[in-house]
């Protein structure tokens, strides 16, 4: 590799990275919108609305910085940066496409994208407890509870695919991925994929920014460029979401032609769980604190331990 | 937490009993997906124009020919919106030898839309059907006060007054409508019984006479035809029908003859 490629992967991360959150923001504005009987926007950019986040963009570009006058000005400042470059960072490990369609490849590649994954919530952590507001405290300590509670099946989940391929690597588990690991791992999957919402803090697991009941959560004090950051890494994590689900779960590139068309099916399939991410939204109440709970412990680490086990007697005995 | 799950256990047990788990949060999910593939229901107002119901209460349109200046509507106006001034003029003796008659000219009539509530009691109130509703809505204004319309724009808004909805089957016809049918029929009769006496004293002139006598009333036969089609039920209270100022006197007219 050298200096050339490096900076265009960099450059294409970097790309994807700004483009597929709004991407997928844009999608969720239309597609609720028509889940619900409506048009959603349609007047900026002329052709329905196509333009509408860049124009929400401008908007919270112009609006005023404004620092709580109690906060602890120098966290409150930095929590929006945390929460959104770690995102950034693992699109570098997520393998694209077959024979180095990955900027970096990491051996241990699945501890690197969910620990740098886990830094994210960090943000609405330090949001929560620097903004020197009570709704955000409580959303800060909601996120916190949801954290620990979700981890753990998300990363038992990601064992259970990493003991199926006796790699920790993401290409490397795609390159030993076949078809039938997904009746096999199709637990996993679902375990992974609503633990990740869950991270997410996406609805029906948003209780940590529920709007209607602790204002937003940790990003109740925030205006302008801060929260709009804060929006796009929830963009940004569904995307990083999404990816590494089709990556661990769906097969990641492979599928017909996959050698030419490798990168259009990872994007198909990360697209197709993008919208899954945006139809939950959009279908289920948001679920109650107790209830967030009760699932993680009660349904999730137990499904995520059964497909641990079944991974593993599906290994020794083949 | 054994509060709430003691409050949420109740809950799940129908569910569970009902069907196959997890077939209520199916059901969820097809609502929304089929929901997506319908068309939306949203009116792109700005782009294309709404269409409104007839009755809708969008401005006050004034019939100023049919406004006698009874001031009924301004009196009965909970918000007093309604401005109304007016003279008194002297019309000249219809036949000779009678009296001068005095009738009201109206010189301003205004609503402040700013004031008016759309309760449409003016409207209802007036008895010469001079007001009506007009399903226009377009008349924001930067300045309060520009929201005072004159009769002029008042005027204006009765062209876009729509015509009233036909009646229902079986309806008592309106009326209006049953007393302009009345007046034309008696006037038809005068007519044929004016061109048969005149027919009988000069047989000479039977090319000239049918030519001129029904000019003289050709506003009940085109009242009567009007009443009579059932498009058009209640064609009095239409302003293109009436566009010349109404004399106050034209019904005695019509029947003298």
């Amino acid at each position: 590799m050298d200096a050339v490629d490096v900076a265009v992967r960099l450059l294409a991360v970097l790309l994807s990275f700004l483009v597929l959150p709004l991407l997928v923001g844009q999608t969720e504005h239309k597609v609720m919108a028509h889940m619900q009987g409506r048009v959603g926007p349609m007047h900026a950019g002329g052709f329905h609305g196509w333009a509408q986040l860049v124009a929400d963009g401008v908007k919270f570009a112009q609006k005023e910085d404004i620092v709580p006058e109690g906060a602890d000005r120098r966290v409150f400042q930095l929590a929006p940066a945390l929460a959104l470059i770690p995102y950034l960072l693992v699109l570098v490990a997520i393998p694209v496409a077959p024979g180095g369609g990955v900027v970096q490849v990491l051996d241990a590649g699945i501890f690197f994208v969910l620990a740098v994954m886990g830094v994210g919530i960090l943000g609405s952590l330090m949001g929560g407890w620097a903004s020197a507001n009570k709704f955000s405290l409580l959303g800060g300590l909601r996120t916190a509870a949801q954290l620990l509670a979700y981890e753990l099946p998300m990363l038992l989940a990601a064992a259970s695919v990493t003991m199926a391929a006796g790699t920790l690597s993401l290409p490397g588990i795609l390159g030993v991925w076949e078809w039938w690991w997904l009746p096999w791992q199709a637990v996993g999957a679902v375990v992974f994929f609503t633990a990740g919402l869950a991270e997410l803090q996406r609805p029906p697991f948003d209780a940590p920014v529920a709007d209607s009941e602790i204002i937003f959560g940790a990003y109740t004090e925030y205006t302008g460029l801060r929260f709009a950051l804060f929006l796009l890494a929830e963009y940004a994590g569904i995307v990083v979401l999404s990816a590494l689900t089709a990556v661990l779960f769906l097969g990641g590139w492979h599928g017909p032609f996959a050698d030419g068309l490798g990168w259009l099916w990872m994007l198909l399939k990360t697209g197709v769980l993008a919208f899954g991410v945006i139809w939950l939204r959009v279908s289920y109440p948001r679920l109650r604190e107790d209830q967030i709970q009760r699932l993680a412990w009660t349904a999730l680490v137990p499904l995520a331990l059964f497909q641990i086990a079944l991974t593993g007697v599906v290994k020794v005995v083949m | 937490m054994s509060h709430a799950s003691s409050a949420g256990t109740p809950a799940e047990r129908p569910g569970a009993r009902r069907g196959v788990f997890g077939s209520g949060l199916a059901k969820g999910l097809a609502v929304t997906l089929r929901t997506m593939t319908r068309r939306s229901v949203t009116e792109h107002y700005p782009d294309t124009q709404p269409e409104l119901p007839p009755r809708s209460r969008g401005v006050i349109g004034l019939f100023e020919e049919n406004c006698t200046v009874c001031m009924l509507c301004a009196r009965e106006c909970p918000d007093w919106c309604i401005y109304i001034d007016s003279h008194k003029e002297t019309v000249p003796p219809a036949a000779p030898g009678g009296r001068e008659r005095s009738r009201n000219v109206l010189d301003r009539f205004a609503i402040d839309f700013a004031l008016c509530m759309y309760c449409g009691i003016c409207i209802e109130v007036c008895p010469f059907d001079a007001l009506f509703w007009s399903p226009e809505f377009e008349y924001a204004e930067t300045d309060i006060r520009e929201l005072t319309h004159e009769r002029d724009t008042l005027r204006e808004w009765m062209w876009t007054v729509p015509e009233p909805p036909p009646l229902d089957e079986g309806a008592e016809e309106a009326k209006e409508v049953a007393a302009a049918r009345k007046a034309a029929d008696k006037a038809a009769q005068v007519a044929e019984a004016d061109m048969l006496a005149a027919h009988r004293e000069h047989p000479a002139e039977e090319t000239a006479a049918p030519a001129g006598q029904p000019q003289r009333n050709p506003d009940p036969e085109a009242t009567d035809q009007g009443a009579r089609s059932p498009g058009d039920r209640n064609a009095p209270r239409r302003p293109d029908r009436d566009e010349a100022p109404r004399a106050p006197d034209q019904d005695t007219r019509g029947g003298a003859e």
